[in-house]
């Protein structure tokens, strides 16, 4: 401005000027380019794995596949738990042009309520638009028929199979086997402890009892899974690879169906239980609990309603061979013979004098027998035979609380089973210090009187009783009860409860030949004779008559329902053929009296169907 | 009228300079594949960019026909007529996704800030170039204001790459007309409390967001940073020979955003790897210097420094949406010159390349 510059314009100077200028900027975008190279060099070279590692990241997602559950069957190959497909009404909410106009044709084919629509509506607006959902789930055949001819006209909308549990035989297994349902969020959380849960990413169910329950790492097998490709709303595109989920063990049971349907029919509508065992093994033939209910009613979620039907005072929901708490009564006293012969109370030929009561020197009480008028004179089969309770008091007030309680502890009385469900109690077996923990009360000699007859404080369970009796007719060989024989996958098949427990040794085992001898008596000329009369195979047994005390545990205290149901409990217990036992049975029924009226005619129409099923030919040709 | 007594071809009759030609064509048939690729091959999205591409060649075509002394004559009624309009957009515009940039001229919708892109660098060129070089102080501080109105207009719709890239046309312009070295210095040193004053006083909050999410884009890398990573992942992945034609991942499955139009270096890189890269800015460089050539041998001040400003415009585009999507810059919505799909900074890219042809064969013309 203040220099005055020359009126003629230097176009070379400038033309130079320019050139310069321009090479200048030529130079800054060479080198900028080399910066803008430089950087994507080190992404697309240099941090590449990276990069590739966070590509697939995004795009690759494995989707677990939920391995087949084993199946179950009983110890002739019956099929007990099976899967079945089920049939959904699924819909893609993206592929429904119109969903209300589609709903309503939809509903004019097959019935849908108001409730399942709403439910519906509700799902898909949490979900994607891609993500199918159910419409209508568990579709009859005929739903499924009238769907499959219209879809056509119902783009979006297609029926789906998934697998599911179901329970053909229905409430005549259901205490044994226990049931599938949907796995909740507590399920949830100790899977999470144990370090499970990846395991159960694509399962819907998990055993809730029985061996489904017990068996359900064995059940369940190992999840597979699918390695999809997604985009970004995470949609899948194509599978990748698969990895084929390993299906669970197939379980083979103890059990035999025919025999249990048998054992439901022989109860009908009475309360109470019955338990078959092969003592050779261990092995359970046949454990109902009456009433019971149809386990196919939880797999799909029980209704409010159904569920408060079974909350009725018949309590189905308890398992009453494992669960219900009984006075052992009579079944006990071979056992407690045995012991007083052990300890040399009594001898195989004592006799003692029965008035018809018992009466500890200097005290007034009278333990009454439950023949009023006595059994005159009673040796040990005498009174295991006419189930005498005088003998039976005497020779518990000699032996005392101390060496009944530790002599019974070893026949599994007081201690769970470990039967392989896990709806088991211990009940009780007295003892001082029972007492003393219990009720802060020292142990009288009264209190032993009862114990002798199996009564008083002393309650067991069903299985108690009948693992008890395996116990005596194997002469003290303790084989472990169990409902699951043998696990198989393929061809590998492993042989379950092979292993003993600790025996019972007697100083002198002819003392078991004693009270199995007089347990033999009892169905010829004792207690149990008129149920017996004419059976074709060999058999013993005991009767038992119990006051009721309670039925299981955690029952409130209720006077009026007592009142109902205060008629004595009756047992029998029975094992046959005599010399070579093949089966203990057990049957325990409420309210219904003694044991030689209900329990034993019971006890015999389940062991003639088993002799007519497994005929004894063989043996009786040797 | 012919130079030198030789038989004019064909491309000299329309005004085409034919190594020019040849790259934009090569870049346009590159574009077609990348733009197909991804838009997830999309048949109609196709058609409507090779439409595009009709009319921006068309525009470079009718461009080209005009002589610089015409241009030098219309400069200043352009520039106005510009200005006027960029007036009315902040009055009567039509807004969309928070910006108000277009003018709504019943047919058809326009944006005045195109018209600009062009009016702003012809409008120094002409003014700088009517005096000497190096420009005086007064005319350096006119070519400014004649820069800077239109930039803040611009920068208020708010449109801040339309107005880096506006801006830098005038400032290549007075950049190439030898702008002191001493004042580029002193304006460098400026530019730290001036970055200061515009980060606190001049950028929207959405802008701001942009620069913190380019500082760190893992802080948010659900929000906004989650354009910056997608893209990244998708050039690293891409490796030295790329995903193939067709196989990006992160952009055929829709992990990348604007993955037709502001980040389609991305697609471009993910699937055709360093190789692609490597052809794309191979292919920049030459239309930069052919254009910085051209610039040279141009008769006059005015069409020196127009071909030069528009040439280095040129690689402003490049820099700046190559840099963003890349990570080197925030992301400021500036297209991927010639290769990204979207109408109007095409046709005005080839327009303003129109233009240079129009001066690389005016040279020749004016040879005796």
């Amino acid at each position: 401005m203040i220099k005055k510059r020359p009126t003629i314009r230097d176009h070379s100077a400038e033309a130079n000027l320019f050139a310069r200028r321009a090479f200048v900027g030529f130079v800054f975008v060479v080198i900028i380019v080399g910066i803008l190279f430089h950087n994507v060099y080190k992404l697309q070279v240099t941090e590449h794995e990276t990069y590739r590692t966070r590509s697939n990241d995004n795009r690759i997602k494995v989707i677990p596949v939920a391995p087949n559950r084993g199946l179950i069957y009983d110890r002739n190959g019956v099929l007990l738990a099976e899967n079945r497909p089920v049939y959904n009404l699924e819909v893609i909410p993206e592929d429904v042009e119109d969903l209300e106009a589609s709903l309503a044709s939809v509903r004019q084919l097959i019935e849908i309520s108001e409730q399942e629509v709403e439910d519906f509506k509700k799902e898909i607006k949490h979900n994607r638009r891609f993500k199918s959902q159910v419409l209508k789930g568990r579709l009859n055949e005929e739903e499924v028929a009238i769907l499959s001819v219209n879809q056509h006209r119902l783009p979006g909308f297609s029926v789906e199979a998934r697998l599911s549990r179901y329970y053909p035989y229905g409430d005549t297994l259901t205490h044994a086997l226990g049931y599938v349902a949907k796995l909740n969020k507590e399920e949830l959380f100790d899977l999470e402890l144990a370090g499970k849960d990846t395991n159960y990413r694509a399962t819907h169910d998990i055993g809730k009892l029985g061996v489904e329950k017990f068996y359900e790492e064995q059940l369940h097998g190992i999840v597979g899974s699918r390695r999809v490709e997604v985009n970004n709303r995470g949609r899948i595109i194509r599978t990748l690879s698969m990895e084929t989920p390993q299906p669970g063990k197939d379980l083979v049971l103890t059990l035999d169906i025919g025999l249990q349907q048998i054992v439901q029919h022989v109860l009908k509508d009475t309360r109470g239980a019955i338990i078959v065992m092969d003592p050779r093994d261990g092995g359970i033939l046949a454990l109902y609990s009456n009433p019971s209910y149809d386990p196919n009613l939880f797999v799909h979620g029980i209704s409010g309603k159904d569920y408060r039907a079974l909350l009725n005072p018949d309590r189905p929901l308890i398992n009453r061979a494992t669960q219900g708490r009984y006075a052992p009564a009579s079944t006990v006293k071979p056992h407690l013979a045995v012991l007083a012969l052990e300890e040399g109370v009594v001898t195989e030929t004592t006799k003692i004098w029965d008035p018809g009561f018992f009466q500890i020197p200097n005290v007034k009480h009278k333990w009454r027998d439950w023949r009023p008028w006595g059994h005159e004179h009673v040796d040990v089969y005498k009174a295991i035979e006419q189930s005498c309770d005088t003998y039976f008091y005497e020779a518990a007030y000699k032996l005392g609380i101390t060496k009944i309680s530790d002599f019974m502890n070893q026949f599994g009385f007081g201690e769970l089973s470990g039967i392989d469900i896990h709806e088991e109690t211990s009940a009780i077996l007295p003892s001082v210090e029972w007492k003393r923990e219990r009720f802060k009360e020292s142990w009288y000699p009264g209190d032993t009187i009862s114990v002798g007859i199996g009564q008083g404080y002393w309650t067991a369970t069903p299985m108690q009783i009948a693992n008890s009796l395996s116990i005596l007719v194997n002469k003290g060989i303790h084989r472990q009860p169990h409902l699951v024989q043998i696990s198989k996958q393929d061809t590998e098949v492993e042989q379950l409860f092979t292993e003993e427990k600790p025996p019972v040794v007697l100083k002198n085992p002819y003392h078991w030949d004693i009270a199995l001898k007089a347990m033999h008596n009892t169905v010829k000329i004792g207690t149990a004779k008129s149920a017996f009369k004419g059976v074709t195979y060999d058999h013993a047994g005991k009767t038992g008559t119990a006051q009721v005390i309670s039925i299981a545990q955690g029952e409130r205290y209720n006077a009026e329902k007592l009142k109902e149901k205060h008629r004595d409990n009756g047992i029998y217990v029975g094992f046959a053929p005599f010399d070579d036992p093949q089966i203990v049975i057990t049957v325990v029924v409420e309210n219904q009296g003694g044991g030689s009226a209900i329990a034993a005619p019971m006890a015999r129409q389940v062991m003639d169907y088993y002799f007519s099923a497994y005929p004894l030919e063989k043996e009786q040709q040797q | 009228m012919s130079p030198l007594n030789k038989p004019r071809s064909l491309f000299e009759k329309v005004h085409i300079d034919l190594p020019l030609f040849a790259a934009l064509i090569t870049m346009m048939i590159g574009s077609l594949a990348i733009v197909y690729s991804a838009s997830g091959q999309d048949m109609g999205m196709m058609m409507r960019h090779g439409t595009r591409m009709f009319g921006a060649l068309v525009a470079m075509l009718f461009m080209a026909q005009f002589s610089p002394n015409t241009l030098k004559r219309v400069a200043i009624p352009v520039y106005l007529l510009g200005l006027g309009m960029l007036v009315a957009v902040l009055f009567f515009g039509v807004s969309s996704k928070g910006a108000q940039r277009w003018l709504d001229l019943g047919i058809t919708r326009f944006q005045p800030s195109e018209i600009m892109k062009l009016a702003v660098p012809m409008t120094v060129a002409w003014f700088i170039g009517r005096s000497h070089l190096p420009p005086s102080i007064l005319n350096l501080t006119i070519g400014f204001a004649i820069v800077l109105v239109p930039t803040i207009l611009i920068k208020e719709q708010p449109d801040l790459g339309t107005s880096i890239l506006i801006a830098s046309s005038g400032i290549f312009a007075l950049f190439l007309a030898g702008l002191s070295w001493r004042l580029i210095g002193s304006g460098l040193l400026l530019a730290v409390p001036g970055g200061y004053a515009f980060w606190h006083y001049g950028m929207h909050a959405y802008q701001k967001q942009r620069v913190l999410t380019f500082l760190d884009p893992e802080s948010d890398p659900l929000g906004s940073g989650y354009h910056i990573i997608q893209s990244k992942i998708a050039i690293g992945s891409g490796g030295v020979e790329g995903k193939g034609w067709l196989h990006g991942t992160q952009s055929q499955l829709e992990f990348l955003p604007e993955r037709h139009t502001d980040f389609i270096f991305s697609v471009l890189s993910e699937e055709f790897g360093l190789l692609g890269v490597t052809i794309l800015l191979s292919l920049y460089l030459f239309i930069i210097g052919r254009g910085l050539y051209i610039a040279v041998q141009a008769q006059d001040a005015f069409s020196k420094l127009l071909a030069g400003a528009l040439t280095l415009t040129f690689f402003v585009y490049v820099f700046v949406n190559i840099g963003m999507v890349s990570g080197l810059l925030p992301v400021v919505g500036v297209p991927l010159p010639l290769i990204s799909y979207g109408g109007t900074s095409m046709v005005t890219l080839m327009a303003g390349f129109g233009i240079i042809m129009a001066i690389a064969t005016d040279k020749r013309m004016l040879l005796k």
